[in-house]
């Protein structure tokens, strides 16, 4: 069941995240709530969605139990700020942050992993 | 680009948001250019119970209810664009971007709004999302079990450390002043919760950890003694600031860097209005942003007429 309201697609399930990632060299996963410090990710991702071919833009919602995946990786952990934001590169994670980013921070790491 | 719009409003607040709505229903040509979000403030705001005419909603619902409004009536916006340079002096205002893109309008609105003002000290910047949050609502739920401290004096550092009591086991308030500035019933409700503890005419002087945050540096600024306090969390609530740095030396700004605009929401120069939380005025509500929003674009259509 989708919970987000967001213009991106929403990944419902561990499994198809897995998928995605696996079949996409570059992807941003932006995992949160309709919250304050969410909303302003989703909105730099929509914009870049239209920039960046080369990028895949993905959220999940961090209620959805699976989330855990994302929740429970070991480059998630100590976070405790909302989103929890995932770069992922071949299928592995490139870079992860905790809370609220703005476009120069996210076009930053995109410039930096996703070349 | 060699479209001249009637109106280019900068920022897409609610202020700005009512802006286009208005002056492209009038059917001014409209362009939103927007640094970040749509939305502004309201989006930080989880739920608004006071706007008139709508019992409760949340606040990113009301800003994407605006949005829809104004872009149904023709507005066009360009939200997380950063600007770099302006050039009022001319009947024709021109915008550029940093991109190199160029905008020209026969009038402007300012609308940039404000953010969070942060503490700007040592650990901040690392401990951001591991332990330093500015949303209560967001983030509170991290903190279960845990000891926080909440660093403000006014209406949302008392009612947001009231809400944190609902999961820390401890929340210390650190204010500098000997009293706050909140409304008294938002005082009586934290002074009488028995999981808050004040520590009053104190600042933060760094954050520290590993990885996460462990502790804070607070000085005592009758003494200028400083201490450590063990937390497991910070949240920051010490007001905002206007966003009008790049508007210095462009438009009059007060000694609280906030735009001086007329009960018409003019500023000194002409053609160029300003409205919502980026003027010089008292109250900052999402209903005056939308009243001035309105006046700016009523005067917008009486200069162009």
């Amino acid at each position: 069941m989708k919970l987000l309201r967001t213009g991106l697609q929403e990944i419902e399930t561990a499994q198809e995240l897995e998928k995605f990632i696996s079949e996409n060299e570059n992807v941003m996963v932006c995992c949160g709530r309709m919250g304050p410090m969410c909303l302003p990710v989703y909105d730099v991702m929509e914009e870049l969605e239209e920039e960046r071919s080369n990028v895949k833009f993905k959220v999940m919602a961090f209620d959805n139990p699976e989330a855990t995946v994302i929740k429970s990786a070991p480059e998630c952990r100590g976070f405790m700020g909302l989103p929890f934001t995932m770069y992922y590169k071949y299928g592995k994670v490139a870079h992860a942050t905790s809370s609220i980013q703005n476009m120069q921070q996210i076009t930053g790491i995109l410039d930096t992993h996703f070349k | 680009m060699d479209e001249v719009f009637d109106v280019i409003i900068i920022g897409a607040g609610a202020a700005g948001l009512t802006a286009g709505i208005y002056t492209s229903r009038a059917k001014l040509s409209t362009l939103i250019l927007n640094e970040g979000a749509v939305g502004g403030q309201m989006v930080l705001t989880e739920e608004i119970a006071n706007y008139p005419g709508v019992e409760l909603i949340k606040g990113y619902e009301l800003a994407n209810t605006m949005k829809n409004q104004a872009k149904n009536f023709g507005c066009k916006i360009k939200s997380n664009i950063k600007i770099s340079k302006y050039n009022f002096e001319n009947k024709v205002k021109e915008i550029e971007l940093i991109d190199g893109r160029k905008f020209k309008s026969k009038t402007i609105i300012l609308t940039p709004g404000g953010r969070p003002r942060s503490l700007n000290i040592e650990g901040e910047e690392v401990f951001k999302g591991k332990g330093i949050s500015y949303c209560a609502t967001c983030d509170g739920d991290f903190f279960t079990g845990k000891e926080v401290v909440v660093v403000g004096g006014g209406n949302s550092a008392l009612e947001e450390a009231v809400a944190l009591t609902k999961y820390a086991t401890k929340v210390t308030i650190v204010h500098q002043f000997d009293k706050f500035q909140a409304f008294e019933h938002a005082i009586q409700e934290a002074s009488k919760n028995p999981i808050i503890e004040f520590i009053m005419e104190s600042e933060l002087r760094g954050f520290y950890g590993n990885g996460q945050l462990q502790k804070v540096e607070i000085e005592h600024l009758p003494s200028g003694k400083t201490t450590e306090l063990k937390t497991d969390g910070t949240f920051i609530f010490v007001g905002y600031q206007p966003n009008t740095e790049s508007l210095e030396s462009l438009v009059e700004l007060n000694n609280r860097s906030e735009i001086v605009v007329n009960s018409e929401m003019k500023t000194n120069v002409k053609g160029v209005f300003a409205a919502g939380d980026c003027i010089n005025k008292r109250y900052r509500q999402v209903t005056t942003a939308v009243a001035e929003g309105t006046i700016a674009a009523l005067s917008v259509s009486e200069y162009l007429r």
